[in-house]
């Protein structure tokens, strides 16, 4: 037997925050932080889904060139176009090429024109000519080679339809990247008021903090890193809830998604996970430099 | 003799913690505060600074904790020019003074543990290491009991002990003290003037500015006078101050 006590030791205490936390006014700043990030989500995941539709629609322009064909004096038309499509299907650049045949080119115009005029319309006689989507022959190249085999024909590679939908995309893409920025921008500008709100009515403990050996920089650390804190949690509530829609929209639409204009891919919405990263980091910067201001204005 | 450098005879062979040479201050637009003040606190002194409500006191003291800067003259601090000192530098000069104020500015939401521990945190010190340094000068203080304590549940004179234990926690080498009997009883006044004339034997370099002349008579040590942001007179010390090292 010994006399030896065990010694009880008392865990050291954790040091308490040195700013005190303002609950009510933080509940607000978090919810217009989730907001602005779910929003910031959508923008992320729309910009995501015009690219890729904008790039999906383009190969599919890219990849089929139509070719009218003008028949000569002494033969028919349906000659032509097989004769048209026979010499383009030994071009480089070129998988397929077949005549379009009346039936369907009928069934391409009624929807237009309806079936009652279509017997009596004089249809142009069209080859269809799919490319290699690797290496697609121009359209210089396919109408060299018609020259060549004697056709008179015209070549409508699609080239200005493919401009329009890519600048279309392209508009689509910029506006929701615009609209990121912006809304980076505005969570900016709301944390920047919060410290500055936040120093103001904490004056009194940031002179405190000071006079017993604060530098401006670790003041600046304690709003940079309550904020940053705030906007990582606030800001990842938000994407939750924008990845949430957005998976709801992918599982009634089906692979397409919502609509085939703006497919969304379960992927995409990991690209969410860099919205709360960005706000937390949009945030710490915004109330770094806020406060170092405000305390070098201070003199 | 207002431009005359103020200096108790019994120190002059002393090191000079506070050396003050014409110094001069005035908030924009208004009056001058201070004209032409010119002071020497040797190293272990004890004073008290005293003079009628607006005479200027505050404003010497803000000047001393480099929270102003004057507009005119020279301040050095522990031998070094602080007149225009750079602001990146100020939180290193402000390490070695302790600051005791009349209403205490402790941090409201921090225990009395947390408020004592503030400089050494900011001074990058972990837990670990300044853990029992916080609690014994807690007990030193007479807060033994109280390390959990926020702010509010205490008294004004545990408040005041817990602020010259933050004040004092660093070991600096020059205590300013603010009106710090200002929001106590007497008796309470008297515990906390002999916990300032301890630190004094410590080493410490003191200045109390208090309108309470009586306060200074009683205490004996070095009375400087303000008044009209001049100062008036001074009274040596009757007893001369050895510096001490030794640790509280």
């Amino acid at each position: 037997m010994t006399d030896a006590q065990p010694v009880v030791r008392k865990p050291l205490p954790v040091p308490g925050s040195l700013l005190p936390r303002e609950r009510s006014g933080e509940r607000w700043l978090a919810a217009v932080i989730a907001v602005l990030c779910f929003l910031a989500s959508l923008a992320a995941i729309g910009a995501l889904a015009a690219d890729r539709a904008a790039h999906g629609w383009a190969r599919e322009l890219r990849g089929e060139a139509t070719v009218q064909v003008r028949p000569r004096v002494d033969e028919t038309g349906p000659t032509a176009a097989s004769r048209a499509a026979e010499a383009l299907s030994g071009v480089k650049g070129v998988d397929e090429a077949y005549g379009l045949d009346r039936k369907a080119s009928e069934r391409l115009l009624a929807p237009w024109v309806g079936e009652a005029v279509l017997p009596d319309l004089p249809l142009p006689y069209l080859v269809v000519v799919r490319l290699n989507p690797e290496a697609p022959a121009s359209a210089p190249t396919l109408s060299r080679a018609l020259a060549e085999a004697g056709l008179d024909a015209s070549v409508d590679d699609h080239s200005l339809w493919r401009g329009e939908v890519e600048r279309a995309a392209g508009i689509v893409t910029a506006l929701a990247i615009a609209a990121f920025v912006l809304i980076a921008g505005a969570t900016a500008a709301v944390i920047a008021y919060a410290t500055r709100s936040g120093m103001t009515a904490q004056a009194d403990i940031i002179e405190t903090l000071s006079l017993n050996g604060a530098s401006d920089r670790s003041v600046a650390g304690l709003y940079q890193t309550q904020f940053g804190k705030l906007a990582l949690v606030a800001g990842a509530a938000g994407s939750v809830v924008a990845g949430l829609a957005m998976a709801i929209m992918r599982m009634v639409g089906g692979e397409a998604g919502l609509t085939p204009a703006l497919p969304v891919r379960f992927l995409d919405l990991v690209a969410i996970v860099v919205c709360p990263i960005l706000a937390a980091v949009t945030a710490v910067l915004a109330a770094r430099l806020t406060a170092l201001a405000k305390l070098a204005g201070r003199g | 003799m207002p431009t005359q450098e103020r200096r108790p005879s019994a120190l002059k062979n002393e090191t000079d913690i506070v050396r003050l040479r014409n110094v001069g201050f005035g908030y924009s637009g208004r009056p001058s505060v201070l004209r032409d003040v010119n002071l020497i606190l040797p190293q272990g002194s004890f004073h008290f600074l005293t003079g009628p409500s607006g005479a200027g006191k505050s404003t010497l003291l803000r000047l001393l904790t480099l929270s102003e800067r004057p507009s005119a003259g020279r301040i050095d601090l522990f031998g070094q020019d602080v007149t225009q000192i750079p602001r990146a530098a100020i939180p290193q000069m402000r390490r070695r003074i302790g600051m005791v104020f009349q209403d205490f500015r402790l941090l409201e939401h921090l225990s009395a543990f947390d408020n004592v521990a503030l400089p050494l945190r900011l001074n990058g010190e972990k837990p670990r290491d300044y853990a029992q340094d916080v609690a014994e000068m807690l007990r030193w203080v007479g807060l033994g009991g109280r390390f959990d304590a926020l702010p509010p549940s205490l008294s004004g004179g545990e408040k005041q002990r817990l602020a010259i234990a933050r004040a004092v926690i660093t070991r600096p080498r020059l205590i300013l003290a603010d009106e710090p009997t200002g929001s106590v009883d007497r008796a309470m006044g008297d515990k906390l003037m002999r916990l300032f004339q301890s630190l004094n034997k410590l080493g410490a370099t003191v200045l109390i500015a208090t309108h309470d002349e009586e306060l200074a008579h009683q205490y004996g040590a070095g009375l400087l006078h303000l008044e009209n942001g001049q100062l008036q007179s001074i009274e040596p010390q009757p007893r001369p101050q050895a510096p001490v090292v030794e640790a509280v």
